[in-house]
């Protein structure tokens, strides 16, 4: 069973990497480009398990509440799949 | 005279301010030993823990989060919990917030650049580092990931507990809005813990603390916690 972890920062919170993309991006010539935010995706690969997807997925929820995400500054979205 | 009040530096992987705090703590007094992040355990009888700057376990993930799965923290947790002093200063800073023994979080500098300057700063908060502190400090600085994000309920309740314990500041004392990298409020330091026995900033005290460092402000915060101990106010 393999995860990934989408995890990004809060609207309210400031991305200035974001920024300095964004204004990269319009630096080399691509318009239009109005704002960018930078997250980070992480890829977990349980193996094999008699765990069901809803099970695995609280799990996953359980690492991104503990270590993978922090919560004061990050959103994280679990996906789950075989 | 009594024993000499016994100070922990914990050193992780990627520590690289561990001796000057150690060194600092001896100047001001303290019998200053480093734990290594893999032991369990604080020396006995140990008044206070310092979390050092550095690159802990290389910053993964964020700067400080592995720290949550280090060896030493319950140790460092249960100390903070009986009311024990605890120092965090830059990354040590960063640990606090990301095991959640602080409130809020240290994220990348607005402006992108790694800040390396002296800065002023003004204590805030009265507290077991920071009494009788003059109204300026000079102490310099070195981060990347050093703005202070906190929500405005967190705000709300740590200036109404007089827990913002350092902000920013100019030579004459007046706080500064956002400090050298887009801190909000222009929040250094804060205090946390039962007691206020827990303090995280981000300048480096230990590094302005002596008369070869071109200044030794940095050594009165230790000079306070010291005095703190011997007069019993701290457990």
């Amino acid at each position: 069973m393999k995860a990934k972890v989408l995890v990004r920062l809060k609207r309210e919170v400031l991305d200035p990497q974001g920024d300095a993309v964004r204004r990269a991006l319009g630096t080399l010539g691509f318009d239009g480009v109005r704002d960018v935010r930078v997250g980070k995706l992480i890829e977990i690969d349980l193996g094999a398990s008699a765990r069901s997807s809803v099970e695995v997925t609280e799990r996953l929820k359980k690492m991104s509440d503990e270590l993978l995400a922090n919560p004061v500054i990050e959103d994280y979205e679990v996906s789950v799949s075989d | 005279m009594s024993a000499a009040m016994r100070a922990a530096v914990v050193v992780f992987p990627g520590s690289n301010a561990d001796q000057e705090m150690l060194r600092t703590l001896r100047l001001a007094g303290f019998d200053a030993v480093s734990v290594w992040h893999k032991d369990s355990s604080l020396p006995a009888s140990t008044e206070l823990v310092a979390l050092p700057g550095g690159f802990s376990y290389g910053d993964y993930l964020r700067c400080g989060a592995i720290c949550r799965a280090s060896p030493i923290l319950p140790a460092v947790r249960a100390h903070a919990a009986r009311g024990g002093l605890v120092l965090g200063v830059c990354n040590g800073f960063q640990i606090l917030t990301e095991v959640g023994m602080l409130p809020g979080a240290l994220t990348r500098n607005a402006h992108l650049r790694f800040e390396c300057s002296d800065v002023w700063l003004t204590p805030t908060g009265e507290g077991p580092f920071t009494r009788g502190l003059p109204k300026t400090l000079a102490l310099p600085i070195a981060h990347a990931e050093g703005r202070y994000h906190a929500d405005h309920d967190t705000l709300a309740r740590l200036e109404g507990e007089g827990l913002v314990a350092f902000r920013y500041c100019d030579a004459d004392g007046v706080p500064s809005e956002h400090g050298p990298n887009g801190s909000v409020r222009g929040i250094a330091g804060v205090y946390g813990g039962p007691s206020k026995n827990v303090l995280g900033l981000m300048p480096h005290p230990e590094r302005r603390s002596e008369v070869l460092h071109g200044g030794a402000d940095g050594k009165l915060l230790f000079d306070a916690a010291m005095r703190t101990l011997e007069r019993g106010l701290a457990a």
